[in-house]
């Protein structure tokens, strides 16, 4: 049963991350996207990394796709057409990056064959330490500090939102 | 908890979604159908309509959907130390309240910027 | 029999009996809605279709198959199709983690009145419900119609600043709880009737529950849908039963949420001073299944009753709420609950 719903993720992640790229419309690509995510958060609870899962979909899905469609409808799109330039240049880059992407995808297969290929049938002790009990155990006695500078980190960012969209005014 | 345990969810979003959809299909056969240029047509309360609403929106939206990702993450954090608490005592007080400081400083600086005030 | 086999058809089973009995507790919500209100405004309500109006419900839902649906020329035409199962779906998915009832023995099984308890139920709950912005503003989008646009902008507005109050109230109740499963968090609150957490978490309900409403954008919050600004929002367009299923997925929300209340601050299924028998039966699968409905409902029934006894308020104040009130009290509220906790701990009382 594990490998039937994976070939069944596989095919509709697959399917959705290649029509957020070739959607004309930047808002189907949003929600391509959206569904990208919930698939991998499948992927995700097949590993055991259960907390990792509901973190996918309420941090990436819930909240930095909405911010993406905000300021995708802010761009005033009338006509989806009007992106669509016949850059050269970003196209050959692109392709660079894909055909660079893929080789080391390959020279990844080719060097650990075994390993590469993730374990989709877990025992039951990934996922205790995939669960957020395990998680925050380890968050927060062993990387107390990184947590504190992502804190920090959380902070500038408000700053920076701030001082950006709240330039000069009143 | 082990995998399974996600399948009945599985099943859910089928039945749920399988419901919707239905539902789309048959009001789509079942209703009447009479095309008009005038009933098609944008409604503005009756008068002819001017442009369309793909224009700007105020920014305002939009930095509340930045301020909601950071503090979104922030309410993150805390699930996994929350359900952990018991056992990290004061430690964990102490942690928390160090990284809830730096959380009510960003929100005080908005607040004094005036990012939350609405008009 | 294989064991596989017996589980998916115990599942299967399960979801579809929770799912029909939700969807017929929202249908009659609607009518109940409409009585409430009538009583309220000292007037019958709905009281032509069948025997005190009971019928309603049924003329209701063949009206919403059998009307014209229109489809705007100038709307984005996919999206404005398929918005309305985005409302309805991310409203409906939560009853997956729900807790309806105890688990109960049928032919020596052990079958759980829960479609799954996760253990990540809460998260669960929080990420799904973060999805519902999407129909609205997707609907609202699609329909190229200003009033549309306005609800919509208005009603992602609105969602996601409660979600950030909500998540610092349900964090303070973990606190206590130690767990993210909704099974354990009932199972804690059995015994006497002040082991409800509402009782350990008064501010942290308060705070849930105000969020709550603003997430399910009905009266105080309908700012989304605020008929005398914007003609109705973000469903300004819609018909036929595309309109149904964003008002169903309202109504999904409203109940489930008003269950989920039920099930972190008072107990959920389980009965004051009543504990589980050894061989729970199929009645004691009905007498918690019942009493998880009378909790719920009571909160539905505040649902209409503030409805129709508040006024709007006006969007700054929306925010201000939100953003000045609720999440500062939220982090205080967490912080003086895990003190508390320390102190309790130090001091050899279990909270």
């Amino acid at each position: 049963m594990q490998t039937i719903i994976f070939a069944l993720l596989a095919l509709v992640s697959l399917f959705s991350a290649i029509m957020v790229v070739t959607r004309k419309n930047p808002v189907f690509s949003i929600l391509y996207l959206v569904l990208t995510f919930f698939c991998f958060a499948g992927f995700y609870v097949m590993l055991g990394a259960t907390f990792l899962a509901a973190i996918q979909i309420l941090v990436y899905a819930g909240a930095i796709m909405v911010l993406f469609l905000f300021v995708v409808m802010m761009l005033n799109l009338r006509e989806p057409e009007e992106l669509e330039g016949k850059n050269t240049l970003w196209q050959t880059m692109g392709a660079v990056v894909a055909i660079g992407f893929g080789l080391l995808v390959l020279a990844f297969l080719g060097r650990s064959p075994g390993a590469g290929v993730p374990n989709f049938q877990p025992g039951e002790e990934a996922y205790v330490m995939g669960g957020a009990k395990a998680l925050g155990k380890l968050l927060f006695t062993e990387f107390v500090f990184p947590f504190e500078i992502a804190g920090v980190l959380l902070l500038a960012a408000v700053i920076g939102a701030v001082a950006l969209a709240k330039r000069k005014r009143v | 908890m082990m995998p399974q345990d996600f399948v009945p969810v599985l099943l859910t979003f089928a039945v749920v979604g399988g419901f919707a959809g239905i539902a789309l299909v048959a009001t789509h056969f079942l209703g009447p159908k009479a095309y008009s240029p005038i009933k098609q047509d944008t409604y503005e309360c009756g008068v002819d309509y001017i442009g369309d609403s793909r224009s700007r929106f105020s920014v305002k939206f939009y930095l509340v959907a930045v301020l909601f990702v950071m503090f979104d993450l922030e309410v993150v954090f805390m699930y996994p130390w929350a359900v952990n608490f018991r056992t990290l005592g004061t430690f964990g007080l102490a942690t928390m309240g160090i990284f809830l400081v730096i959380l009510t400083v960003g929100l005080l600086y908005e607040w004094k910027k005036g990012a939350l005030e609405w008009d | 029999m294989p064991e596989i086999v017996a589980f998916l058809i115990e599942k299967t089973l399960v979801t579809i009996f929770v799912f029909i009995v939700v969807l017929t507790v929202v249908a009659f919500t609607t009518w109940i809605e409409r009585i409430v209100a009538g009583h309220i405004q000292m007037r019958y309500g709905p009281n032509r279709a069948g025997p005190k109006g009971l019928f309603q419900v049924a003329a209701d839902g063949v009206k919403f198959f059998m009307k014209e649906e229109f489809i705007p020329d100038r709307a984005n035409k996919v999206l404005f199709v398929i918005a309305p199962t985005f409302t309805f779906m991310a409203a409906g998915f939560i009853m997956a983690v729900i807790p309806f009832g105890d688990r109960i023995m049928i032919g020596g099984r052990e079958v759980l009145l829960q479609i799954a308890d996760l253990n990540i139920a809460v998260l669960y709950v929080l990420a799904i419900g973060s999805l519902g912005v999407y129909g609205i503003i997707a609907g609202g989008w699609a329909s190229n119609n200003k009033y549309s646009l306005m609800g919509g902008l208005r009603a992602s507005s609105q969602m996601i600043s409660y979600e950030i109050a909500m998540g610092l109230a349900i964090v303070a109740l973990l606190l206590d709880h130690g767990t993210l499963s909704l099974r354990q968090i009932v199972l804690n609150q059995q015994g006497a009737i002040w082991h409800w957490s509402v009782f350990s978490h008064p501010i942290g309900f308060i705070i849930f529950y105000v969020a709550a409403f603003a997430e399910s954008a009905r009266v105080p919050f309908d700012l989304p849908e605020a008929e005398n600004e914007i003609v109705a929002g973000y469903h300004t367009e819609y018909s036929a039963m595309k309109f149904g299923l964003f008002m169903f997925g309202e109504y999904v929300h409203m109940v489930l949420g008003s269950a989920l209340i039920a099930t972190l601050y008072f107990g959920g299924w389980s009965i004051p001073w009543v504990t589980a028998p050894e061989e729970p039966g199929l009645l004691w699968g009905l007498a918690t299944f019942a009493v998880l409905w009378i909790k719920t409902y009571f909160f539905v029934f505040v649902y209409m009753w503030v409805r129709w006894t508040l006024p709007r308020f006006r969007y700054d104040q929306l925010m201000n709420l939100g953003w000045k009130r609720l999440i500062p009290i939220g982090v205080v509220n967490i912080f003086i609950t895990a003190a508390l906790l320390v102190v309790f701990q130090h001091l050899g009382i279990a909270g």
